[in-house]
């Protein structure tokens, strides 16, 4: 690990200073004493730590090698799709017309920005199968809520304000019922079948004329293909609802099969999974909006337009619009830019087959790890999976190792631990994605750590239990840091 | 195996009768609900004085795992509601049938404990969980 001198971590830049160290020696003073202002202004002791430049360079970054990335190693968090992100995307991102453009410019003058737009718009829609797209939305969960409002304002504007139900299966991303609470839903949970499909009798019960639409995330949180699917669109259309698609696993449909195809009225991409823009840190993100023709006036605004007389642009140029019936401005100007190109960037680079490619080996590489260790990990839902697999450490835990020790033992071994406890309806969970960018020898070494950690289970689980050992700091005490948390240094006394 | 001197639901809470004449009733949740949810690191809890109605939404408990709800095992008025769990939400870890109560409630109706089960049925219900 990283100890001695400055590159020991574990002091705090306060904990570094030394009276009379200084970061800047300022040149004497040429120019006319000014007075004070009031006194009641100042303070004449300030807590700062007493530094030099190099000290607090080399500690800044010292910390910053400690970072654990997709770029360093394998990071199998699962619902996250952490692909490798290639490099050409961000050098399109800098380009000075992109990088440098302000969004205030006139139109007339970033012309070439809004046809990146109006092209990516194009082919989200196409990949989709969706009539409408909104760029303007900055992450995911910004995104589903969008999405509900224009559920909102579709029934609101067909006199159907008594639908106030949203369904929402017990599997789905607690971001779902947060986001249909938010426009005003009263939410319902929709129970999963033994296969971990909807459960098609629970949502007949609750396809009535209260039913505002469902939330339903393709695949689902458990990795596996709704094969009710197209039924459970149709029972919800029948009932006068709207079907909305969280579009977080579009990685495993990508070029295969088209939420719209389905029977999806709405949904939302998260550019910064699916097509590989870097996140992990808390963003930025891009959550667009893609709908059917029935949503599409009630679109998040701006959207980008053709100026033809068709709605091309090829010649006559591009203008941001706002849609007819509008939800209106949900973000500043227009979307995370950046982010955007580097999706652009994404799916230029890997064309129609490419684009195919990704969910194919993002679902190989899913079962291979499935197929690899469910002797010794128990799988709840035994089904072939899509892009990610839900384990369970239920075996584990007889012999007094949890799933959090196993995730906890798995950075011993140099892997990013998997989701954990996720989705809520399978105990023990150890949710893992490998997403298409690793390789067969990865993804054996993967495979090896979890068997040796299952080995340890038997043999040492104490050792386990107290993993991990070779990071900076070994077993966080997660619960004393909830209930009493300790947010900012103060100086000992 | 749960105490026999009390009720339980199937969402894992139980309810005590404290007190048949003031109809004071004390509820927590098992022991197998603390296990399931490990370390417990924070409660939503209703404030005394407010109603509570019979499976519906009393407060939530965060764990390091979850957040989970709590629902009511009866209908009534919360008397007193455990101010011990603000600071100290392990209490429920270390003893959820004892001090880790969460509060206590004057049922609207005693009948409707017979609507719960034993703690017979409900270890039986655990079991085959």
């Amino acid at each position: 690990m990283l100890k001695g001198g400055s590159r020991d971590t574990s002091k705090l830049l306060m904990e570094r200073s030394v009276p009379g160290r200084v970061g800047v020696v300022t040149p004497e003073l040429d120019v006319p004493v000014q007075p004070l202002p009031d006194g009641e202004l100042l303070r004449d002791n300030l807590d700062l730590p007493e530094v030099s430049e190099p000290g607090v360079v080399q500690y800044f970054t010292a910390l910053s090698q400690l970072n654990f990335s997709i770029d360093t190693q394998f990071y199998p968090l699962g619902s996250c799709t952490m692909k490798y992100n290639p490099k050409v995307n961000d050098e399109m991102a800098f380009l000075p017309g992109f990088a440098a453009i302000h969004p205030l410019q006139p139109p007339e003058q970033s012309q070439g920005a809004l046809e990146l737009l109006y092209r990516l718009q194009d082919f989200l829609g196409e990949i989709t199968g969706m009539a409408g797209v909104s760029l303007a939305t900055l992450a995911g969960a910004h995104g589903e809520l969008a999405g509900v409002l224009m559920m909102r304002a579709h029934h609101q504007a067909n006199g159907d304000a008594g639908r106030t139900k949203m369904a929402i299966p017990d599997s789905a991303h607690g971001t779902n019922p947060a986001s249909a609470a938010m426009a005003g839903f009263d939410v319902v949970t929709l129970a999963s079948d033994a296969e971990g499909n909807v459960d098609l009798e629970a949502l007949h019960e609750l396809a009535g004329p209260d039913l505002a639409g469902v939330m339903i995330t393709l695949p689902s949180t458990l990795g596996l293909f709704d094969q009710n699917i197209v039924e459970v669109c149709r029972i919800v259309h029948e009932a006068g609802g709207l079907v909305y698609g969280d579009g977080a696993n579009m990685n495993a449909l990508l070029g295969r099969a088209k939420l719209g195809d389905l029977g999806f009225d709405v949904i939302h991409l998260n550019l910064h999974k699916t097509f590989s823009t870097p996140h992990g840190g808390g963003g930025p993100g891009a959550g667009p909006v893609c709908c059917a023709p029935i949503l599409a006036p009630y679109l998040a605004a701006p959207i980008v337009t053709g100026n033809g007389a068709n709605g091309s642009g090829t010649d006559s140029g591009y203008s941001l619009s706002i849609p007819e019936k509008s939800i209106g401005k949900i973000g500043g100007y227009h979307g995370n830019f950046g982010v955007l190109v580097r999706a652009y960037t994404y799916i230029r680079t890997l064309g129609d087959a490419g684009i195919k490619s990704i969910s194919g080996n993002a679902v190989l590489n899913a079962n291979y790890l499935l197929q690899a260790l469910r002797d010794i990990y128990y799988l709840p839902y035994d089904r072939t999976c899509m892009h990610e697999v839900v384990f369970s450490a239920d075996w584990q835990r007889l012999r007094g190792v949890s799933g959090l020790d196993v995730a906890k033992r798995l950075l011993d071994y140099g892997f990013h631990a998997p989701t954990m406890y996720f989705p809520l309806i399978v105990h023990e969970a150890l949710m893992i994605e490998p997403t298409e960018s690793e390789n067969r020898d990865t993804l054996d070494a993967f495979i090896q750590a979890l068997r040796d950690i299952n080995r340890e289970s038997e043999e040492e689980p104490d050792m386990v239990h107290h993993a991990p050992h070779t990071t900076p700091v070994s077993r966080l005490d997660e619960a004393n840091a909830a209930r009493h948390p300790n947010l900012r240094w103060r100086p000992s006394e | 195996m749960s105490p026999d001197d009390r009720k339980y639901t199937q969402e894992h809470e139980w309810a005590k009768l404290e007190d048949t004449d003031a109809r004071l009733v004390l509820v927590g949740i098992t022991e197998f609900a603390q296990d399931e949810l490990g370390d417990i690191v924070y409660f939503d809890l209703p404030a005394a004085g407010t109603e509570v109605v019979h499976m519906e939404k009393m407060g939530e408990v965060e764990s390091v795992k979850a957040v989970s709800d709590l629902f009511s095992p009866v209908t009534g008025k919360i008397e007193a509601v455990n101010e011990e769990l603000v600071n100290h939400p392990e209490l429920v870890n270390d003893d959820p049938f004892g001090n880790g109560w969460i509060m206590k409630v004057t049922i609207s109706d005693l009948s409707e404990l017979d609507g719960l089960m034993t703690s017979t049925e409900y270890d039986e219900y655990v079991g085959g969980n």
